[in-house]
């Protein structure tokens, strides 16, 4: 009964209560999605890259090589020539390993030379390997493959033209030698969705009439004769590397670390991506911590509705004392009615959540390549409602105990 | 005690008693005696701000005075502490107030069964408390179909009528009115105080009534001028 009537004493404010219950639903949206962002980026992060034991290059710092070769974010300083892979290569302990040459891009797209092993033994989430949902692999020289994203943004089709512009930010194309849409990937939800994949001796074939980074003027090689060359690469950005025995990878970064001919460095994957971790980690609990602010900010003006709502409230608590109701009754009166808005306003905060991922995960997606998980919520998400529950009925205790000290003050001497 | 037989002890008695409110205006009020037997009918009369209210305050143990006896069926309520005064309070007083005597949120039947939520020993005297509510409703001359429905949406007259039927649930060996007909026509008037009076009878309770209103003097066994029974003092600001 007393359920129902602090149900009822809520409907009976219910134009107060329901925009406080909106604002602590808007807080709690605000508070999980960050929260759900945070973790989905993460999720997202890790899930990018799997099986892959360590990845060498250029040495500069594990994060930095990490973003570059993997995430395609930033840019190698350095190049790693073409004898220190072979050489690497050459290492017993290496069951597979991977060339990836970045640098140049297409429209906002970056443009990854790599070989054919590439589809074979690069993995994401947990193992799963990449599929071409149409066309075909790289076969030809001029072939690209492109990801899902970049084939839905530019509307390319497999056979349509695409031409390589020189670095990333550059006016300067690769016109006189096109390449044709050979595949697109399945959607990943990984940088191989916004990623043009190519072969590596055709970013040399593109690169053939250039000299210290600019293309040398009145000699364009004709295409034909390019076919013929030789087009081994001199230096690649990065190397992704798979060992036979995971009990050999550190003795093969140390050796990778060490390489006497050309200073390298070889990270281990998930360590990097600690690490980077660790830089974002200030960032992420500002974050959170801003929009746990909301949330406190919210529950303040609950405590202020419920505050300014008491006056008005002193003849209904003589009635609850009349009929026999002790003070701590009108004290669990008002934290009830408080943990019923706060619980209100998290279901509906969640819901609003839901919703709003439903709606926006594609644009999301889009845009930042992030794509979030529509799952149930999980135990952290739950124990943050519950927190903001009891946070609810922690802040309503100061009204609570107010009404507490009037119904002792007033008795049945309130004249309203 | 047995509440239904005719118990021995008065409904009220107070004696000796000595009250000022700790805080506030400094109202003050004392009243050497006085004695409400079982089923008896008093009307007490005063002027606003002669001190009714916080007599019957007293009376029903929301506050406790600084000297003497207040004693309702035999039990000194300053004996009591606080929670088993108001424990006491739902077990054996039904209030009934001036005006705004509901929860107006509350359906009709949630605001009678209240003061049983707190008073176990009288929910057990009214046996069936949902049929028992729904008699007393009808006997107050309440249209059936309305116990479901909000307080707050019934007239005036009707929602003192739900006021007594809460009061007199589970029979109470004292029922205490302040007030109750101020705020009714006076045809409604009337016919409350007829059923009012009625019901009391029927459950076996006292009936003390505050009022500044004389005309109701002749419906009641007896009647109490606050001046005669009690002095009070006001001190200046």
């Amino acid at each position: 009964m007393i359920l129902r009537l602090a149900l009822g004493s809520l409907r009976a404010r219910a134009l107060t209560v329901g925009l406080t219950v909106l604002a602590i639903a808007l807080s709690v949206a605000l508070f999980l999605g960050v929260e759900k962002v945070r973790t989905g980026a993460r999720a997202s992060f890790a899930d990018t890259i799997s099986g892959t034991d360590l990845i060498v290059g250029a040495r500069s710092g594990s994060v930095q090589l990490l973003l570059y070769s993997v995430f395609r974010i930033g840019n190698a300083t350095n190049n790693v020539t073409w004898q220190s892979y072979q050489d690497l290569a050459a290492r017993d302990e290496i069951d597979w390993i991977v060339p990836i040459s970045l640098g140049d891009s297409h429209r906002q797209f970056r443009v990854m030379g790599t070989t054919p092993a590439f589809f074979e033994h690069y993995k994401y989430r947990g193992g799963r390997a990449l599929k071409i949902a149409q066309g075909h692999g790289l076969g030809d020289l001029y072939d690209a493959v492109i990801g899902a994203d970049v084939a839905a943004t530019l509307g390319y089709a497999v056979g349509d033209p695409i031409v390589v512009s020189h670095g990333l930010a550059s006016f300067t194309a690769h016109e006189d030698q096109p390449f044709r849409v050979a595949g697109i990937v399945a959607k990943t939800g990984t940088p191989v969705d916004r990623t043009v994949i190519v072969s590596l001796e055709a970013i040399e074939a593109i690169h053939v009439d250039w000299q210290s980074g600019a293309q040398a003027p009145g000699h364009a090689t004709p295409v034909e004769r390019i076919r013929e060359m030789d087009l081994t690469p001199k230096a690649i950005t990065a190397a992704m590397v798979g060992v036979t025995s995971r009990l050999q990878v550190f003795k093969l970064q140390r050796w990778i670390n060490d390489y006497p001919e050309e200073p390298l460095l070889a990270v281990l994957p998930g360590v990097a991506l600690q690490e980077l971790w660790q830089i974002v980690g200030i960032a992420e609990t500002a974050l959170v911590g801003v929009s746990g602010m909301v949330v406190v900010t919210a529950l303040l003006g609950m405590t202020a509705m419920i505050f300014s709502s008491l006056n008005e409230r002193r003849r209904e608590m003589a009635i609850w004392r009349a009929m026999g109701a002790r003070p701590r009754v009108i004290l669990g009166l008002l934290v009830l009615e408080a943990v019923l808005m706060a619980a209100l306003g998290a279901g509906l905060g969640m819901a609003l959540l839901y919703a709003a991922l439903a709606l926006a995960r594609p644009l999301i997606d889009s845009a930042f390549g992030l794509w979030l998980p529509l799952e149930a919520p999980g135990l952290r998400e739950l124990w943050g409602l519950l927190a903001v529950v009891g946070a609810a009925a922690l802040a309503s205790l100061l009204p609570a105990l107010r009404a507490y000290r009037l119904s002792l003050a007033d008795g049945m001497m309130v004249r309203v | 005690m047995p509440v239904g037989s005719e118990p021995a002890a008065p409904a009220v008695r107070i004696d000796g008693l000595r009250f000022h409110w700790e805080r506030g205006a400094g109202f003050a009020l004392s009243v050497p005696t006085l004695r409400i037997a079982p089923r008896e009918s008093v009307l007490l009369l005063g002027e606003s701000g002669s001190g009714k209210s916080t007599l019957l305050s007293l009376i029903c143990g929301i506050v406790t005075a600084q000297d003497g006896t207040v004693a309702i069926a035999g039990t000194d309520l300053a004996r009591l502490r606080p929670g088993a005064r108001d424990r006491f309070r739902a077990e054996e007083i039904g209030v009934i107030f001036q005006q705004f005597n509901l929860l107006p949120y509350g359906s009709v039947i949630d605001n009678i069964l209240l003061p049983l939520r707190f008073a176990p020993a009288r929910r057990s005297r009214a046996a069936a408390p949902r049929a028992e509510a729904a008699r007393l409703c009808t006997a107050l001359g309440l249209p059936s179909g309305l116990l479901e429905r909000p307080a707050g949406r019934l007239s005036v007259g009707q929602q003192q009528r739900v006021a007594v039927a809460r009061a007199l649930i589970g029979r109470p060996p004292l029922i205490v009115a302040d007030e109750p007909t101020s705020a009714l026509d006076a045809a409604t008037q009337d016919n409350f105080l007829r059923v009012l009076f009625e019901q009391t009878q029927a459950a076996g309770s006292a009936l003390m009534m505050v009022s500044h209103d004389e005309r109701l003097a002749p419906r009641f066994d007896r009647v109490l001028r606050l001046e005669d029974i009690a002095h009070t003092e006001r001190a200046s600001a």
